[in-house]
């Protein structure tokens, strides 16, 4: 694979950093734990966003199914927990000790197979990132080699979204319902519901995240991030040319999915428990809109997305409830007529030279200019 | 399975699930043929279409709610007029939304499923502050109630039978607008070709507006169908939306009969799995076979044989 001399070139480099110094230090330095967890919520969102960024900006695959392995991530950890938090001990009080409490209500007596599995912690880590891998793998190669694509992609993966929530919710003895599964206590004994863990766990899941925009950016950069946006603009000429079109889709959706999957996994332990309201076809298009906001071209922009939305969400919600809705239906209609690419497409466009001039013509006066702000897009 | 049921009294079940599953068929068809049209016509992927059926179901509230109290001489026939007014109202919204969105969206398919999804947040919304988050229900006139006595142990309620009788006319008059009127040719002419289209001097963008009209429109009769077989409140369309796409989908996007047929099958299975299975896995077998089918054959049901 031919990569890049440059893994990041100036600006991207600015906007990494620039990422890390407000994640890592400004913000738990100005944030009370609530707030914190807070922007770790939203956080888990923007690993779906660089899926998303992957497949549907680079790829153009859109896919409105993402809320599916979001919510397989976020149901495989909080399995392990679950189970960790029902021990014998935990749960004398059931008529049957050591099974989750929805099972026990729901006159279940033994645990069922596909739950046992989730007692080990490796196999839990190992199936938060493969059993999505394998369902994407399915639904990629049973799409893309017969050349679906485009616009019955996103309705049919919509539809599977539609399809596990309600499997979800009909199936409340061993999935926990419309409820979710709550009350998760500890991972491997630690609490992880003092604040001190909820710290840490930020930390953790900036580290990851930010592990997840380098491995996005090695994506982006090989070949095979070329073939990619080949494809978006001539998929017959790249056809043509000798490439296996299908293959190279079906790698970028499962990467998407992986991405997602961790992204709710660490929903799961940020937020302490995962309900169906994270799996269906709203959320799912949610994360749609984070990632189109923050630029569908641009890494970076995602994650920006995905902590802006989700900040106007929270306080405008917090303030004005009716006009939430207003707000967020005409932000989608403004972005995709005005700004098809996002806050990273104004940022590139309009800031970004004036940035650049400001900089050229300081340096021609003083030869010392100084450029503070690195922020794609605020 | 079958163990407790009598042949008969299993005879008796599989007419009324099956009439149910007319009923159910009846409004898949009438919010799949808006769909046909808007999607499979003209290529708009319109995600606010529960929305305009929505409408066309506020409509009739307010115009039964309107004719009890000025009017009440004309009750038992409001539904008619409360159909026309839903019509118009969801047309005209439709082709406010098409002159304003829409039409610049034509080239970006994709793009056309994210705004109309922020237009159907904010339609929900609007609903909510103007009607209430609570649902809504329209009284039925005298005769459309009660229910008519096959035999012993078959009963069909009228008000489904109108429902069907209801959509069986309006499928016909679609399918005459479209391809019998001179006007339905322009609009496959326009589908097909557009460049052409205008250049033999058909006015393209007319066309445009007003076929997306006639599918909004046609959404809001089926929310005026929709009044008497259930309520109605701010998010009802989104219950709908994805079951419509499969239906339009699944019968080969490009096909009127196709759509039809589609949802003849989907409905059918539908309501008879949700007899002997509960609700929710009836919901999840049926959408798990239109995807495993969709998977097979991607083309749908009834597809037109078009060179790309």
């Amino acid at each position: 694979m031919v990569i890049n001399s440059r893994f990041f070139n100036r600006s991207e480099l600015l906007g990494f950093l620039a990422l890390a110094v407000l994640l890592l230090v400004i913000l738990p330095l100005s944030l009370d734990i609530f707030r914190l967890n807070l922007v770790a919520k939203y956080l888990t969102y923007a690993f779906v966003g660089i899926g998303l960024v992957l497949c549907w900006g680079y790829g153009g695959i859109l896919s409105l199914g993402q809320g599916v392995f979001f919510g397989l991530g976020g149901y495989c950890m909080a399995m392990y927990l679950k189970l960790e938090a029902s021990s014998v001990a935990n749960t004398k009080i059931q008529s049957t000790p050591g099974i989750p409490d929805f099972m026990d209500w729901n006159q279940i007596t033994q645990l069922p197979l596909f739950w046992k599995p989730f007692h080990s912690f490796p196999v839990t880590v190992l199936a938060i990132l493969l059993v999505p891998a394998f369902f994407a793998l399915i639904i990629g190669a049973a799409m893309f080699k017969r050349r679906v694509g485009g616009v019955y992609f996103a309705i049919i993966t919509q539809a599977i979204a539609a399809i596990l929530t309600i499997l979800i919710v009909g199936q409340q003895g061993y999935t926990g319902g419309i409820n979710g599964i709550t009350d998760l206590r500890t991972l491997h004994g630690w609490d992880i519901r003092t604040d001190h863990a909820k710290f840490i766990l930020y930390f953790v899941e900036v580290v990851l995240l930010f592990g997840c925009i380098v491995a996005a950016q090695f994506i982006r950069l090989t070949k095979l991030g070329r073939i990619l946006v080949a494809m978006r603009e001539q998929e017959d000429r790249v056809r043509f040319s000798g490439y296996s079109v299908a293959n190279f889709k079906i790698f970028a959706f499962c990467a998407a999915a992986v991405f997602a999957a961790i992204g709710g996994a660490m929903f799961t332990l940020e937020v302490g428990f995962m309900s169906p309201s994270f799996v269906g076809i709203v959320p799912s298009i949610e994360m749609v809109i984070y990632t189109a906001v923050g630029g569908r071209m641009s890494i970076f922009g995602a994650v920006w997305g995905a902590l802006l939305v989700n900040f106007a969400k929270t306080s405008l919600s917090e303030s004005f409830p009716q006009l939430w809705l207003f707000g967020l239906g005409a932000l989608f209609i403004a972005v995709v007529l005005a700004f098809p690419n996002g806050l990273s497409g104004i940022w590139a466009d309009h800031i970004q030279p004036r940035i650049d001039r400001l900089f050229a013509s300081r340096k021609s006066k003083s030869a010392a200019g100084l450029v503070a702000d690195g922020a794609p897009a605020e | 399975m079958f163990g407790d049921y009598s042949i008969s009294d299993l005879g008796a079940i599989l007419a009324m699930q099956g009439f149910a599953g007319l009923i159910l068929f009846s409004v898949y068809v009438l919010m799949a043929l808006g769909l046909a049209i808007i999607f499979g016509q003209m290529g708009v992927i319109n995600m606010a279409h529960g929305e305009f059926m929505i409408l066309g179901a506020y409509v009739t509230w307010m115009t039964s709610n309107a004719v009890q109290h000025v009017a009440p001489w004309l009750f038992p026939g409001y539904f008619f007029i409360a159909m026309i007014l839903a019509f118009i109202a969801s047309g005209a919204l439709g082709m406010l939304v098409e002159w304003a969105l829409i039409r610049h969206l034509y080239k970006r398919p994709l793009d056309t499923l994210l705004a109309t999804w922020g237009l159907s947040l904010i339609l929900q919304q609007a609903y909510r502050s103007i009607f209430g988050a609570r649902e809504v229900g329209v009284e039925l006139p005298e005769w459309m109630m009660g229910s008519w006595q096959a035999t012993d142990s078959i009963q069909i309620p009228i008000n489904g039978m109108f429902v069907m009788a209801l959509t069986m006319l309006i499928t016909i008059a679609v399918a005459y607008v479209l391809f019998w009127s001179s006007w339905g040719k322009q609009v496959r002419a326009v589908v097909q070709n557009r460049v052409m289209a205008g250049a033999v001097g058909i006015n393209t963008e007319k066309v445009d507006r007003y076929t997306f009209g006639l599918g909004c429109g046609i959404a809001g009769v089926a929310g005026s169908a929709f009044t008497m077989i259930g309520s109605t409140g701010p998010t009802a369309g989104q219950l709908y939306i994805v079951d419509t796409f499969l239906v339009v989908v699944f019968g080969g996007a490009a096909s009127l009969f196709g759509t039809i047929a589609s949802a003849f099958s989907i409905s059918q299975t539908q309501s008879t799995l949700e007899f002997f299975l509960s609700g929710s896995m009836a919901k999840v077998i049926t959408l798990l076979t239109i995807v495993a089918i969709l998977m097979v054959r991607p083309q749908g049901l009834f597809a037109l044989k078009v060179r790309k």
